[in-house]
C-alpha cells in the first residue's frame, strides 16, 4: 500500500469515527444526519481506497439518498428537530455504554490475538469485473436471494406504510363491490 | 494502514452503533445506530478482503450483502415507524413498551 492510500485511509478512518460520535452526541436532528452521512460517506471512501472503486462509489450515492430521506423523516417525527432545547433523549446510558464498551473490548482482543494468515491469490486487475463475475456465476444464488429479499421489502413496506388495508376497501367479508375508496378512479367510476 | 489497524476502525464503529441503538429511545435513532454497525461490518469486510484473499470474488459479495442489508433496514424501518406513529402517535420506544415481546 503506498503512502497515499495510507494517509487516504487515515484521514477517512478518524473522520468517519468522529461523525459515528457525533451522532449520538449533537442535538440537532438534522445535524445529526448530516453527521452519519459524513461518516458513512468515509465508510464507502475506505472502501474505494481498498480497491473496490464501484462498491464505495454505490455506498456513497446509496447513503446520500439515505440520509436525505432520514432527515426528512427526522424532522418530521422528532419533537426537537432543530435541536432548539437540548434534551436527553437516552436511556439506560450505562448499561449501553458497558454492554458497547465490552464488545469493543473482546473485538480489540480478537483482533490483535488471533494470527491471521498471510495473503493468498494476488490482486485481480478489474475488480468491478470480479464482482460482476462472482454475482453472475458462483454467487448467483445469494444475488437471486437478494433479489427476492429486496421484492419483499418493498410489499413489506407498502403494506405497513399504506393508511388502507383490504378490509377498509372491501369491508370485513372482502365483499363490498365497489371498493369504498375515498377517490374514485378509472372510467365511470 | 496495517490490517489490525482497519480493523480496529471497524470494531469502533461497530461499537458506537451499538452504544447507540442500545441507548436511544428514539426508533429513526435506532436506525442510525444499526446503520452505523453495519458500515463498520462492510468495513471489516473490505479489510478482510484487501488484505487476505483478494483474488476471491466473495469478499465482494460480502459487502454487497451487506449494503443490502441497509437498505432493507432502513426501508423496513421507516415503514415500521410510519405505522406505529400513525397508530399510536408514537416515535419513542418507551412509549411502546406495551410492542415488547
Amino acid at each position: 500500500m503506498d503512502a497515499t492510500s495510507t494517509v487516504l485511509l487515515w484521514v477517512l478512518g478518524a473522520l468517519a469515527l468522529t461523525g459515528g460520535v457525533l451522532v449520538f452526541t449533537l442535538n440537532s436532528m438534522a445535524r445529526v444526519t448530516f453527521a452519519l452521512l459524513g461518516s458513512l460517506v468515509c465508510v464507502g471512501g475506505v472502501v474505494t481506497v481498498l480497491g473496490l472503486p464501484y462498491l464505495g462509489v454505490v455506498i456513497v450515492l446509496m447513503m446520500v439518498m439515505e440520509m436525505v430521506i432520514m432527515a426528512v423523516f427526522m424532522i418530521a417525527y422528532m419533537m426537537d428537530p432543530a435541536g432548539l432545547m437540548p434534551m436527553s433523549m437516552l436511556h439506560n446510558k450505562r448499561g449501553a455504554l458497558c454492554v458497547s464498551g465490552a464488545v469493543f473490548a473482546g473485538l480489540l482482543a480478537g483482533i490483535f490475538l488471533v494470527p491471521w494468515p498471510e495473503r493468498t491469490g494476488t490482486r485481480p486487475a478489474d475488480t468491478t469485473f470480479q464482482v460482476g463475475v462472482a454475482l453472475m456465476e458462483d454467487q448467483m444464488l445469494t444475488m437471486v436471494t437478494l433479489g427476492f429479499v429486496l421484492l419483499a421489502t418493498m410489499v413489506g413496506t407498502t403494506v405497513l406504510a399504506t393508511r388502507r388495508g383490504r378490509y377498509d376497501r372491501f369491508g370485513d367479508d372482502l365483499d363490498r363491490r365497489p371498493a369504498e375508496d375515498p377517490a374514485g378512479g378509472g372510467v365511470g367510476r | 494502514m496495517t490490517f489490525q489497524l482497519l480493523l480496529v476502525l471497524a470494531a469502533g464503529l461497530f461499537s458506537t452503533g451499538l452504544f447507540g441503538a442500545l441507548s436511544q429511545q428514539s426508533i429513526v435513532m435506532i436506525m442510525m445506530g444499526i446503520e452505523l454497525m453495519i458500515g463498520g461490518i462492510v468495513v471489516a469486510a473490505a479489510g478482510f478482503r484487501h488484505f487476505l484473499s483478494p483474488a476471491v470474488g466473495s469478499g465482494q459479495v460480502v459487502i454487497v450483502a451487506a449494503v443490502v442489508a441497509m437498505a432493507v433496514e432502513m426501508a423496513m424501518g421507516f415503514a415500521v415507524t410510519t405505522a406505529v406513529y400513525r397508530a399510536r402517535q408514537v416515535d419513542m420506544t418507551d412509549m411502546a413498551g406495551d410492542l415488547r415481546g
